[in-house]
């Protein structure tokens, strides 16, 4: 049993633990390695569980593009993909995984898991880059190919990148505040595991002068849904998706950034 | 002239944002963005209030249009957002409406 418990992982995004339990030796030298930034050793008693259950890794190729699809039936949740099943039950905050032994497929699920777990505490997965900049948090959502990951190459020294690809972000004390996600895009290597409140979210938009203007509340709460990461359409659950984002747009100024690729962008950050 | 009834509908979310109301659909996720006397008519919408009260009330009181052809646009109107699931529409009153 204690030999067991050694292979469990125990990743923590935005402040909330969830502990990985698998038998495989390799598979759990994987996480520990995909999540070293965002690992705790202790844990508590009532921490989110997730059993990985492998399936043989000669069996054919599961499609991993298909569409994700996310069911409630009666309290539980569940997640299929071509590659990858998973049951979640948030009354216990247990749930299971079915899934060959690759690191994709355990990074969708918390993608989806962290997605309804944000949502039932206010806040939301956004396709957005996120940085800190003098300890205040700045996004930049987009869709692929917006400029998220070019937004992150150009950052200046001071800037502390949360991640390239997906931000977290969720109320604290009366304030939206930003995690650093693991989630990687393009450049290919996790965030870093700090927060901060945030300041601004920017729109982006590449273009051939770099330039900042605000966005009416209605149009930046229009972008912003269209940017959540979010796969449940279950009314009780999109319903308070739909306040939140509404809630970001009327106290954190939202700005449309067209911007050319070169390091003067970040001029417009503060 | 029968009078009508309106109501929000349950199946929906909205916010005023700024001078505008956002709508989405809690059925498809679709979002819809409410001018300023559709704005009006949502925030009467109690189910109770006969729409030409609503009218004479809040569109007739603050905006310069004649009353018959206020009633006729603002039921126009309401027939529209109520064929997209965003306002109930009846000939009696609606007393288990979401109010407002």
């Amino acid at each position: 049993m204690a030999a067991a418990r050694a292979l469990d992982v125990v990743v923590d995004i935005a402040g909330i633990p969830l502990r990985l339990r698998t038998r495989d030796p390799a598979f759990s030298r994987m996480l520990r390695e995909r999540y070293a930034s965002f690992l705790r050793t202790s844990a508590p008693p009532r921490i989110c569980q997730l059993d990985i259950h492998l399936t043989p890794s000669d069996r054919p190729p599961a499609d991993a593009d298909q569409d994700v699809r996310v069911t409630r039936r009666s309290n539980r949740w569940r997640f299929e993909r071509g590659d990858f099943v998973c049951e979640w039950d948030p009354r216990w905050r247990r749930g299971w995984i079915r899934q060959s032994p690759n690191p994709y497929s355990v990074d969708s699920v918390l993608r989806i898991l962290h997605s309804l777990l944000a949502a039932a505490q206010g806040g939301f997965l956004l396709h957005a880059a996120s940085a800190i900049r003098n300890a205040r948090a700045f996004l930049f959502a987009g869709l692929s190919g917006a400029g998220k990951t070019t937004i992150a190459r150009l950052a200046p020294p001071d800037v502390t990148l949360l991640t390239d690809e997906i931000s977290y972000v969720r109320p604290r004390a009366g304030q939206f505040w930003a995690f650093g996600t693991p989630f990687a895009g393009d450049l290919e290597h996790a965030g870093t595991n700090v927060s901060a409140p945030v300041a601004a979210l920017f729109l982006l938009a590449k273009g051939d002068l770099t330039q900042s203007e605000p966005v009416r509340p209605v149009e930046a709460a229009y972008a912003l849904l269209r940017n959540i990461l979010f796969f449940a359409t279950d009314a009780d659950l999109v319903r308070p998706v739909f306040y939140s984002a509404c809630e970001f747009v009327r106290r954190v100024p939202v700005r449309c950034l067209t911007f050319v690729p070169d390091p003067s962008a970040w001029d417009l950050v503060k | 002239m029968t009078p009508r009834y309106v109501a929000r509908s349950p199946a929906i979310a909205a916010r005023l944002l700024g001078d505008e109301m956002i709508v989405m659909s809690a059925r498809d996720s679709t979002l819809f963005t409410l001018n300023p006397v559709a704005t009006e008519i949502w925030q009467a919408a109690d189910g109770r209030t006969p729409l030409a009260d609503i009218v004479q009330a809040r569109i007739c009181a603050n905006f310069e249009v004649d009353p018959a052809t206020a009633y006729q646009d603002a039921l126009t109107l309401v027939e529209d957002l109520a064929a997209r699931g965003i306002l109930l529409l009846s000939d009696q009153p609606i007393p288990s409406a979401p109010q407002p």
